[in-house]
């Protein structure tokens, strides 16, 4: 096994951990930590590739990783407040209890 | 025998010839006017049918000056107008008449007798309510019979005969609300079918082997000679030449309708009919029409013979002749209703006539056809009279002593009966009938005809003496108080009486005039043919047979009013013959055992195809059909619907099930989405294999 | 491969299982918290340095902070009583597994022909600053843009439900 598939192996386990903490978990809350986590795991992924790629001099991975950063901080922010905002009006962060959205 | 010398053929038809049409077509008309008057018009249909046919007897008088007229110059007389009647490709139908002497004698015979008798019937029939149909009727028959007189298509004659059988029928069952009228007049047409079966096919191996269906067509007709050369070069079965074979099939039609042996059954019945019916047409016409037919197509039957008159055709007319003569007067003897013994007695003078055409030639039986009609008509006439007299009453049994009330019947009928029993000299029916025995005594093949004959000849006498001494003499056995007819009844009475008397005088042998003026020789008048020791054998014979059977007669019944009740005469002396000829040789019986039988059995056998076997197929087919559409329902409303309605209700669950999917909770919504990016990613990954 | 990688890839991978299996939220945010941990440790040892200080700054500094600052205003502290898995947890599991599975079977499929340039990249900071002005300007304003509607409207959306009644 290379380095890089090592950091991708990695990478995929831990998308699959967050994953299936977005599939499983009750909480709403549990399922954007799910969401950060493969988040997570998609910029190592990045990174991984930028490192071991041919002309790491044009930073184009680096760049994108931090830019997805900088997206996934804003993105949990509203996030979580659609949290609260939702424990407002059900009085319960449980997922399971939300389906108004029945069709 | 002199040679008949060949007519030459005339190129153009006279004038009269060309107008003979009319002398049917005259009654036939009548009777379609008559047809659509009331029936209260009665004087006027009887005044259309006789005016009919007297105007037809004056166009035949005038025929007949015609063809006289040519005889006595020297030229023969046969014109034919011919034309096609319809054409079938390229052959043609061609119907036509003839005007020669044979047909011109039996013209004026049958428009003079069918005459007298319609006005006899407008005395017989006065207390009928159906007058206007009988005259009806009667002008319809003396059109057809006149047709037949004069066709020179076989095919017209065929026609016409079968119109006269109509008629006959009609006329028969006139009563028709009598059971046994309508039965007598089913039997006659039925009995003479069979014989127009064979008759028919004559008529179309004739066509078929001549090629035309004229008599004479400027020599190109069927029994013109060259036709009947070619003829005689086909054999057909059992040694016989076409033209045999075809006079044989011909007789067939003629033995029915002119009631010879095997086909005599439907005659006496015919008696249910009113009497002039019988006296016109069962007397004097209708069953003449089969002689008249013979003598017709003599030429074929006569084609081919060594000796004359030895033809296998003609021995047959001659041996069936002769039986029916013999057999017909043997019943004759055994009856009790006044007109069934006349009609036994015209069946047997028929078969006398059919005998005299086998062995004497055309003259000879036409001669006794001619005289017979007279005679015959008078004496069915006078019993009408008798009948009339006695109040509707029919058995001789029950009456008697009608001299004394009916004088001027009684005289008549006695000139008749004399007539019929062939009483010498003064009397037609002797120098007919004398004929008859000459030829057959002169027949090479076989005397038993002639032993036959003379037998019969003394039977008849014995039977009309027994019968005139039953009605005439004795004592009034009836009923009620007998009386005179009217005068419109007896005078064609005497007119028919002077003319049965008359007639003889043409068919002597020293002037036979009769039999020249057929065959178309010079005929003059010959005294010492008185003188010949063969003629004068004959006229001995004929007095023993008229004494003998008369003098029988009167030994047997004589003055003696035997009671209804009391056995006859006969029938005590001879009792088993007399219960055998009674019952009319049972002929009847076996007919009705087996033609009848059989023809009954095949009826119940067709029935039964018809309602069981094919009644079966036919429910079978409903069953089937019933089935397959209750099958084709059940599947339809089973499978068809039931699988789209299942399809329908699945689709509808579905949708539920697909529904459950929508089910608003987002978690569930992930995992799918997952689960299609773990599917899409894995599809990419195994299509981008190396 | 090196000790010191399967080391870091424990606490990754296990902060990750850790904040995913724990039944207390506050635990699994600080477990998630170390996972964080571990993954910025993995981009140093991948000579990313400005990404893994980044990664620290952003999501343990902020997001990790965020996380439980909302724990506590939905009151998450509490175990629930029916259970923190949903009731088909084995579904989710299985699927998770199966993009596990799928992604592995994809990256050893593809291993022969990754790249493997060992080569330490020369990247400054300096670099980086000068990447961002110039050729990823664009990018930038529009981060900056999406990053102030974020503020907004988490601002908005949080916001207390009174204010919006009578407003």
């Amino acid at each position: 096994m290379t380095p890089l598939t090592g950091y991708l192996i990695v990478a995929a386990l831990v998308f699959a951990i967050g994953l299936a903490g977005a599939l499983t978990r009750r909480n709403a809350i549990m399922i954007l930590i799910g969401i950060e986590l493969m988040l997570n795991a998609a910029n190592l992924n990045l990174i991984a590739f930028w490192r071991y790629s041919p002309h790491p001099e044009l930073l184009s991975g680096m760049m994108f990783a931090i830019f997805s950063i900088a997206v996934a901080a804003a993105e949990a922010a509203v996030g979580l407040g659609l949290v609260i905002s939702i424990y407002r009006h059900a009085r319960t962060a449980d997922v399971e209890e939300m389906n108004r959205m029945k069709g | 025998m002199q040679e008949a010398i060949a007519f030459t053929p005339q190129i153009d038809a006279s004038f009269i010839t060309r107008w003979l049409w009319l002398i049917p077509a005259l009654p036939i008309t009548a009777a379609g006017l008559i047809s659509v008057l009331k029936q209260p018009c009665r004087k006027l249909a009887s005044r259309i049918a006789i005016g009919s046919l007297a105007t037809s007897l004056l166009i035949a008088i005038a025929a007949f000056v015609h063809v006289l007229s040519g005889w006595s110059h020297g030229h023969a007389v046969r014109e034919a107008v011919n034309f096609s009647w319809l054409t079938v490709g390229a052959q043609a139908v061609e119907l036509g008449w003839v005007l020669d002497p044979l047909s011109a004698v039996m013209l004026v015979m049958v428009t003079f007798v069918g005459l007298l008798i319609f006005i006899y019937s407008t005395g017989y029939m006065e207390h009928d309510e159906n007058y206007t149909r009988f005259f009806c009727f009667l002008a319809l028959f003396a059109g057809a019979m006149l047709g037949v007189v004069i066709a020179n298509s076989i095919l017209l004659l065929f026609m016409c005969w079968e119109l006269v059988g109509l008629t006959s029928y009609l006329l028969i069952g006139f009563w028709y609300h009598k059971p046994s009228a309508a039965a007598a007049a089913r039997k006659a047409f039925i009995t003479t079918r069979v014989g127009d079966i064979f008759f028919l096919l004559g008529i179309v191996w004739l066509f078929a082997q001549t090629g035309t269906l004229l008599f004479y067509d400027h020599g190109s007709g069927s029994i013109e000679p060259l036709a009947l050369g070619g003829l005689l070069v086909h054999h057909s079965h059992w040694g016989l030449t076409a033209a045999g074979a075809i006079g044989l099939l011909i007789f067939a039609g003629a033995a029915g309708k002119s009631g010879q042996l095997p086909l005599h059954v439907w005659l006496p019945d015919a008696m249910e009919g009113p009497t002039p019916v019988s006296a016109l047409i069962h007397a004097a016409t209708m069953v003449a029409a089969g002689v008249y037919l013979i003598a017709r197509v003599y030429p074929l039957m006569a084609a081919g013979a060594i000796a004359p008159g030895t033809t296998t055709a003609l021995t047959v007319v001659t041996w069936v002749g002769a039986s029916t003569a013999v057999f017909a007067a043997l019943i004759a003897a055994a009856q009790n209703d006044i007109k069934r013994i006349l009609a036994y007695s015209t069946v047997s003078q028929l078969g006398y006539m059919m005998a005299g055409l086998g062995v004497g030639g055309v003259a000879v039986g036409m001669f006794h056809l001619i005289t017979h009609a007279f005679f015959k008509a008078l004496l069915f006439m006078g019993s009408g009279s008798v009948i009339h007299g006695v109040h509707e009453e029919q058995d001789i049994r029950r009456m008697g002593g009608l001299r004394k009330y009916m004088p001027l019947t009684f005289l008549t009928y006695a000139v008749g009966m004399l007539a019929l029993c062939g009483v010498p000299i003064f009397f037609s029916g002797f120098w007919s009938k004398d004929a008859i025995l000459e030829s057959a005594h002169a027949w090479p093949l076989s005397h038993a005809p002639y032993y036959m004959l003379v037998f019969g000849a003394v039977l008849t006498a014995f039977y009309m003496t027994r019968q005139v001494s039953y009605v005439f003499f004795g004592e009034y056995r009836g009923h009620g108080h007998a009386h005179e007819s009217p005068r419109v009844m007896t005078t064609p009475l005497v007119i028919l009486a002077v003319f049965a008397m008359a007639l003889g005088v043409i068919g002597t042998p020293a002037w036979p005039w009769f039999r020249a003026f057929l065959e178309n020789q010079a005929a003059s008048v010959e005294m010492h043919a008185f003188a010949e020791p063969a003629w004068l054998m004959l006229l001995l014979t004929s007095f023993v047979i008229v004494i003998a059977g008369i003098g029988l007669g009167w030994w047997f019944y004589g003055n003696k009013s035997p009671r209804a009740e009391e056995p006859d005469v006969l029938q005590k002396a001879i009792p088993p013959v007399w219960t055998v000829l009674a019952n009319r040789l049972y002929i009847d019986e076996l007919y009705g055992a087996t033609v009848i039988a059989f023809y009954y059995w095949w009826a119940k056998v067709a029935d039964w195809i018809d309602r069981d076997i094919w009644g079966d197929m036919v429910s079978t087919v409903i069953w089937l059909t019933n089935h397959w559409a209750r099958l084709n329902k059940f599947l339809d409303a089973n499978m068809v619907d039931a699988a789209f309605d299942k399809g329908c209700e699945e689709i509808y669950n579905g949708g539920g099930v697909l529904a459950r999917v929508q089910n608003g909770r987002g978690q569930i919504y992930l995992r799918l989405l997952a689960l299609a990016v773990v599917i899409l990613a894995a599809i990419l990954i195994w299509s981008g294999r190396p | 491969m090196g000790f010191v990688f399967y080391l870091i890839s424990a606490f990754a991978v296990g902060g990750a299982l850790a904040a995913v299996l724990l039944k207390n939220l506050v635990h699994a945010a600080l477990a998630v918290t170390i996972a964080f941990f571990g993954l910025a440790l993995l981009f140093l040892r991948l000579d990313a340095q400005f990404a893994g200080f980044a990664q620290i700054l952003v999501y343990v500094g902020a997001v990790a902070i965020l996380v439980v600052f909302a724990i506590l205003l939905t009151k998450g502290s509490e175990v629930p009583k029916e259970g923190v898995f949903s009731r088909s947890w084995l579904a989710g599991l299985a699927i998770s597994a199966a993009v596990f599975a799928v992604v592995a079977w994809a990256v050893m499929q593809a291993a022969p022909s990754l790249p493997n340039q060992s080569a330490i990249p020369a990247v400054t900071v300096n670099d980086i600053g000068n990447a961002l002005m110039n050729r990823y300007v664009l990018p930038l304003e529009i981060i900056a843009v999406l990053l102030t509607a974020a503020l907004l409207g988490a601002v908005i959306v949080a916001m207390h439900e009174k204010r919006a009644k009578q407003g």
